[in-house]
């Protein structure tokens, strides 16, 4: 075990499968000579040299584009997005090409686009935006958004192995934030495998991401009022992880639901919409949804936290689930 | 060369066909014409399936543009890939293409390359180096060049060929694209169709320089804009851009001045496009000028040509028969491959 940041077990993650994979190269803005925005990619040009640390103009499309040309011969780009919020630039690329490869020509794309998303780190609105529902719909485009170091290091090495394409959200929150042990070498997780990151028996929160981290103290200061809250961390959107989610359901009868990505049309929304199809009767409460206010991520730091969800809103959110 | 031009003339067909490359065979231009054969000939039949009913969704008419896709995809080399637009037929035939793989593909039936899930040219088959647009276009442009770009990761070489409209050329996807390739040094061909019209709008509408090609001093590659109804001297430019991408020397542009015949898809009687501008460019039609030349210069005789048209409208007609009863793909395919393993 080694003892690692988000940041750190991500860059590690990415080391082991280029050194593993001659086929596996990286390209993005900033990421060879500088070593990346965030310094998640410092030291990769000097041991992979520029060949396979490509450092790209400014432009998005072309970069996803160029990806997806090299998968479709043979190679597993990793794309990083300066800031996730500049996929948009990209969108057709993922959309219309990546994610409907598979489906026109039976050929695999083989690629990941990662880079940071999210909120709370007074980034204004185009530095945070969590747009991870967005390719939910898109169809044919797996997402990944993990919490923990750990996850984040076993589910970039599943990612990159997948032979479909991959977007993969890193929380720029978490990346200097937390450090947990990880495991050292080869480590992966498939996708689509929920985590329960706590056992409970009064309420289960549904979440991924950042929100994970809110859900664990916001059960903590139930625990001390004697309430028991079980947590499900799906981890991965496409694919998902029903049948852990519905477990819980069943054996908790009441449901939260939390992500940090705005509320109207969120994945909270399909959740929320499986559970009421498969396991309605379980249900002892309507399902409550703890989500980001429907309005870009505001600069301020009182409008972002009033925008933004956390643990008190959560807290709350709990309470008036337990109390119908 | 000729250019956006209103000139009349009254020529009977070869002085739109002066240019003469010195490196075809006589077996190479025959091998030319009839690839031009196929995507004429294929095109009518598409139309006349078309207005009977047998062939639905978009028809895009490719006549008037047999001289550019037969003479940049005939200047391949055994590795090269070709990323062809929607009025790319010829050079579907020139890689290999079976009328049968095409005419299950454009009537969405059953075993055809995409198993119904989408239509057109817009399938790949990497047995013959084919790499479908999806109608957003442009985008096809950095994908094409990325292709390049894993082959040179992998210590190989290939160079890929690629289109794009006088419409196209404005996307940004153009402009990201050719930047990049050029940045990189991508042996990457981007031939522009300019055939006058993107769906209804003339040039004008479309972009305010003089030619497109110009826009390679903005990217720092190469380019030039040449006659798009001689398939010789479209065959010759787009060697001589392969032969500086495997040098290293990076991508090339090459504008190819033609007239779309018909309208953007078959629904659309193009009634904007002047008569006057229809009856010069018939003129310079590329089939029955390039057939002239071949005939004038003793490569044919007429009976020859005759009969390998003939043989070519048979074929194509045994295909549909062939093609045409087949039942569409089964329901449960609409749940498959959307991932694969």
């Amino acid at each position: 075990m080694a003892h690692l940041t988000f940041l750190e077990a991500i860059a590690d993650a990415l080391k082991i499968q280029m050194r593993k994979d001659e086929s596996v190269f990286m390209i993005g803005e900033d990421i060879g000579t500088y070593g990346g925005a965030f310094k998640l990619t410092k030291g990769f040009l000097d041991e992979f040299g520029p060949k396979r640390i490509i450092d790209a103009p400014i432009s998005e499309a072309a970069i996803i584009g160029a990806a997806i040309g090299a998968a479709i011969n043979g190679m597993r780009p990793v794309v990083e997005m300066q800031f996730m919020d500049f996929i948009t630039c990209g969108f057709n690329q993922l959309v219309n090409v990546a994610g409907t490869t598979a489906y026109r020509w039976g050929i695999g794309v083989p690629l990941v686009v990662r880079g940071p998303s999210g909120g709370g780190v007074g980034a204004n609105p185009f530095h945070s935006r969590n747009s991870e529902a967005w390719f939910v719909q898109a169809t044919g485009i797996k997402v990944v958004c993990p919490s923990s170091p750990a996850d984040a290091k076993g589910l970039l090495t599943a990612s990159i192995e997948d032979n479909n394409p991959v977007i993969f959200y890193e929380h720029k929150g978490l990346y200097r934030k937390i450090k947990e042990e990880v495991p050292e070498g080869y480590y992966s997780i498939p996708l689509g495998k929920a985590n329960i990151v706590k056992q409970g028996k009064d309420a289960s929160i549904i979440t991924y991401g950042s929100t994970v981290h809110m859900a664990i103290e916001a059960a903590e200061k139930l625990e001390a009022r004697g309430i028991s809250v079980e947590i499900i961390d799906i981890r991965t959107l496409v694919p998902f992880d029903e049948e852990t989610v519905l477990a819980s359901v069943k054996k908790t009868n009441r449901v939260l639901i939390t992500h940090e990505a705005t509320l109207t049309g969120g994945f909270a929304g399909e959740i929320a919409a499986r559970i009421s199809e498969k396991a309605f009767e379980y249900l002892d409460a309507p399902i409550i949804r703890i989500a980001a206010f429907d309005s870009p991520t505001p600069f301020a730091p009182t409008l972002e936290k009033a925008m933004l969800p956390n643990t008190e809103k959560i807290i709350a959110g709990l309470e008036k689930l337990l109390s119908y | 060369m000729a250019k956006r031009t209103e000139k009349k003339s009254e020529d009977t067909s070869t002085q739109f066909q002066e240019y003469t490359s010195i490196s075809l065979s006589d077996a190479q231009r025959k091998d030319i014409i009839k690839n031009m054969l196929y995507a004429r000939e294929f095109d009518l039949a598409m139309q006349r399936l078309n207005r009977q009913g047998k062939a639905f969704g978009g028809v895009y008419s490719q006549t008037g543009n047999e001289a550019v896709s037969v003479g940049s995809a005939y200047a391949l080399g055994p590795k090269d890939v070709l990323f062809p637009m929607h009025r790319n037929i010829g050079g579907h035939f020139v890689m290999g293409q079976t009328l049968e793989n095409l005419m299950l593909t454009f009537l969405a039936k059953e075993g055809s390359l995409m198993r119904g899930t989408d239509g057109t040219g817009h399938y790949a088959d990497v047995s013959r180096r084919i790499y479908g647009n999806i109608s957003h276009l442009g985008a096809m442009i950095p994908v094409a060049a990325g292709f390049t770009l894993a082959s040179r990761l992998k210590g190989e070489y290939c160079a890929a060929m690629t289109y794009i409209g006088d419409g196209g050329s404005q996307t940004g996807e153009f402009h990201e694209a050719l930047n990049f390739a050029s940045v990189q040094k991508l042996p990457l061909i981007l031939i522009i169709e300019n055939n006058q019209y993107a769906y209804s709008s003339p040039n004008h509408v479309e972009f305010a320089c003089n030619n497109l090609s110009d826009r390679a001093l903005g990217y720092g590659c190469y380019g030039i804009t040449i006659d798009g109804t001689n398939p010789e001297l479209v065959f010759d430019t787009c060697k001589a851009a392969l032969e500086k991408a495997e040098q290293g020397l990076g991508p090339s542009i090459i504008e190819t001045i033609t007239m779309r015949m018909r309208g953007h898809a078959e629904h659309d009687d193009f009634s904007y496009v002047p008569k006057e501008v229809l009856a010069y460019w018939q003129l310079k039609d590329p089939v029955a000028t390039y057939s002239a030349k071949l005939l004038a210069t003793h490569v044919y005789t007429e009976q020859e040509l005759q009969s390998v048209r003939k043989n070519i409208i048979e074929e194509i007609r045994a295909s549909i028969d062939a093609v045409i009863d087949k039942p569409f793909p089964a329901a449960e395919e609409a749940f498959k491959n959307v991932f694969i393993d």
